[in-house]
């Protein structure tokens, strides 16, 4: 034995040690953080505004009632935009100048508007040229095709990003073009884009707020509408945005446990 | 004037054989050659890159294609399946015969004919290009059960032969993220075989190998070759050349240059630029 390793047998097993407390520290560092501007927020509240606790618990059943109105908006607009992009990634992979300058003259317009303009002009000026929609589905329509067109460009990165060799072994095997997409492509591409889908169905979740302008009746529309008669919308903002921040973090830890998923995927999954 | 129509009417060239392209030690007497390219042209824009290559290969034999790297080989090989459409030239798999000729847009049948000629043809690419989202065994189900509509449990039992012949059956439900470079090659050599193409392309098979992972390839290559398949194999493997071609082609800059055995190829070339590649290869 030399004389070093005589002199600390424990060394690796000391340095394990203080890495766990240093984490353990950065840890609660951290919690405190949160903790701190959280209570300084709450602090803010108490001392500007004299919560009415009646008032608070009065309105939480109905503006909760707009919390479902705004899921069943996120889910059928992204649904709306899935499929969207779906035929906008294919345009704009295409060789066919017909369909690429459609699907790419589709992404410039609604990338390139502003999407409450997209809502606004749905909604207000389409009537005009005699379209009159419900409130609800001119939501669900400008927010389907402006989502639409940045899931079509998320498609477009995910098929591109899988490597040339495998068109060309699937092509080498016999395949015609339709059968390599379905069966080799577009199962890589898929995964690629999961995660990027889950980041836009949580931005949209909040950007569907958006349509309480033209008077759909979802979570912020409800917040509104029951703090501004009696000047209470400090409180009723704050139900609204804790709400909405709760979804986000649902969502979020099920978007993490999808990704982990598909990741250990070719593992767990076994035979043909 | 007469000239430019002659070409312009797309009179496909003639197969001549050339006198070195005898048939191999394995080939049935009388046997009629099962590939024939001929006078393949590629530019690639303005760079000329195969100049007229025709090729004869007769059932059973085992041809490798040597030559330094961006000399056209892999270009050449990558043309017989039409993976790169020739600028010009015939190819002709067992008679499924496709004419090269970019300017005309692909008809739906010339796609079809193209796609019949694929079939003729197993390939196996330096990058192994296996399906990260299938398994070995489904890897090798994909195109016989969604190409060939064959029956599963026939398609199984002749992908499970083939595993077994190249020596993975135990990996039969393993990822291709889960195997060495090594496996994957073989894995993919199963996966071309599987289709029971009538000819197998290899393109620089062992290119991206670890050296300790290149002999094992080339055993499951070898034991092909020796039992009778028709192979055309571009590689820098002299050993693999020597041990079981039939024929060597050299090229040097968009033409074979050097066709002959491997004895003489390899040992006694003819040609001034064989002798410089071989002398910097082998330092003989």
């Amino acid at each position: 034995m030399t004389p070093s390793a005589q002199a600390q047998p424990d060394l690796g097993a000391r340095i394990l040690d203080a890495e766990r407390r240093r984490a353990r520290l950065w840890r609660s560092e951290f919690l405190l953080v949160w903790l701190v501007i959280l209570a300084g927020l709450v602090a803010f509240v108490l001392f500007t505004v004299k919560l009415n606790a009646k008032f608070m618990t009065s309105v939480v059943p109905f503006i909760l009632g707009g919390a479902g109105i705004t899921l069943v908006i996120s889910f059928v607009s992204i649904a709306l935009a899935i499929g969207l992009a779906g035929l906008g990634a294919l345009g704009r992979l295409s060789h066919n100048p017909v369909a690429n300058g459609i699907a790419s003259f589709y992404v410039s317009l609604f990338r390139g508007t502003p999407l409450l303009l997209q809502i606004l002009f749905i909604y207000l000026a389409l009537p005009q040229a005699g379209i009159v929609l419900p409130e609800l589905a001119c939501g669900v329509l400008a927010l389907g095709f402006n989502y639409g067109a940045y899931v079509t460009e998320i498609f477009r990165a995910g098929i591109q990003a899988v490597p040339h060799g495998q068109t060309e072994a699937a092509e080498s095997l016999g395949m015609t073009g339709r059968t390599t997409f379905v069966r080799i492509i577009a199962p890589q591409a898929f995964r690629i884009v999961t995660p990027a889908i889950g980041n836009d169905f949580i931005a949209m979740l909040k950007d569907s707020s958006l349509v309480s302008v033209i008077g759909v009746q979802e979570l912020l529309w409800k917040a509104q509408v029951a703090g501004r008669p009696t000047f209470q919308s400090m409180q009723t903002l704050i139900i609204a945005a804790l709400v909405y921040w709760a979804m986000t973090l649902v969502f979020s830890y099920f978007q993490v446990r999808l990704e982990r998923g598909m990741a250990t995927g070719d593992r767990a999954r076994g035979g043909a | 004037m007469v000239t430019e129509a002659g070409h312009g009417a797309a009179v496909a060239p003639i197969h001549v054989v050339h006198p070195a392209e005898i048939p191999g030690a394995l080939v049935k007497p009388g046997a009629e050659p099962i590939l024939k390219a001929t006078a393949i042209e590629k530019y690639f824009g303005a760079n000329h890159v195969l100049k007229g290559c025709s090729m004869t290969v007769f059932p059973g034999e085992t041809i490798t294609i040597l030559g330094r790297s961006g000399s056209g080989k892999s270009t050449f090989l990558r043309c017989l399946n039409f993976l790169e459409e020739p600028s010009a030239g015939v190819v002709d798999i067992d008679g499924i015969r496709v004419t090269g000729d970019p300017l005309r847009s692909r008809s739906t049948e010339t796609r079809e004919q193209i796609r019949l000629l694929r079939l003729q043809a197993g390939m196996v690419f330096q990058e192994f290009n296996l399906f990260p989202h299938l398994s070995v065994i489904g890897n090798l189900l994909e195109a016989p059960l969604h190409v060939k509509k064959m029956q599963k449990a026939e398609a199984t039992e002749l992908a499970e032969s083939y595993l077994e012949k190249v020596g993975l059956i135990e990996k039969r439900d393993e990822f291709p993220s889960r195997l060495s470079g090594g496996q994957r090659q073989r894995v993919a050599i199963a996966r071309a075989l599987t289709m029971q193409p009538k000819i197998m392309l290899f393109d620089e098979p062992t290119s991206a190998l670890d050296p300790s992972l290149v002999g094992e390839v080339l055993k499951v290559m070898e034991s092909l070759a020796h039992e009778g398949r028709t192979m055309i194999v571009v590689t820098h493997e002299m050993s693999f050349a020597k041990e079981a071609a039939d024929r060597v082609y050299y090229m040097d800059e968009g033409e074979f240059v050097e066709i002959g055995p491997p004895g003489q190829v390899l040992g006694n070339p003819r040609d001034e630029r064989t002798r410089l590649f071989l002398k910097r290869f082998l330092g003989v």
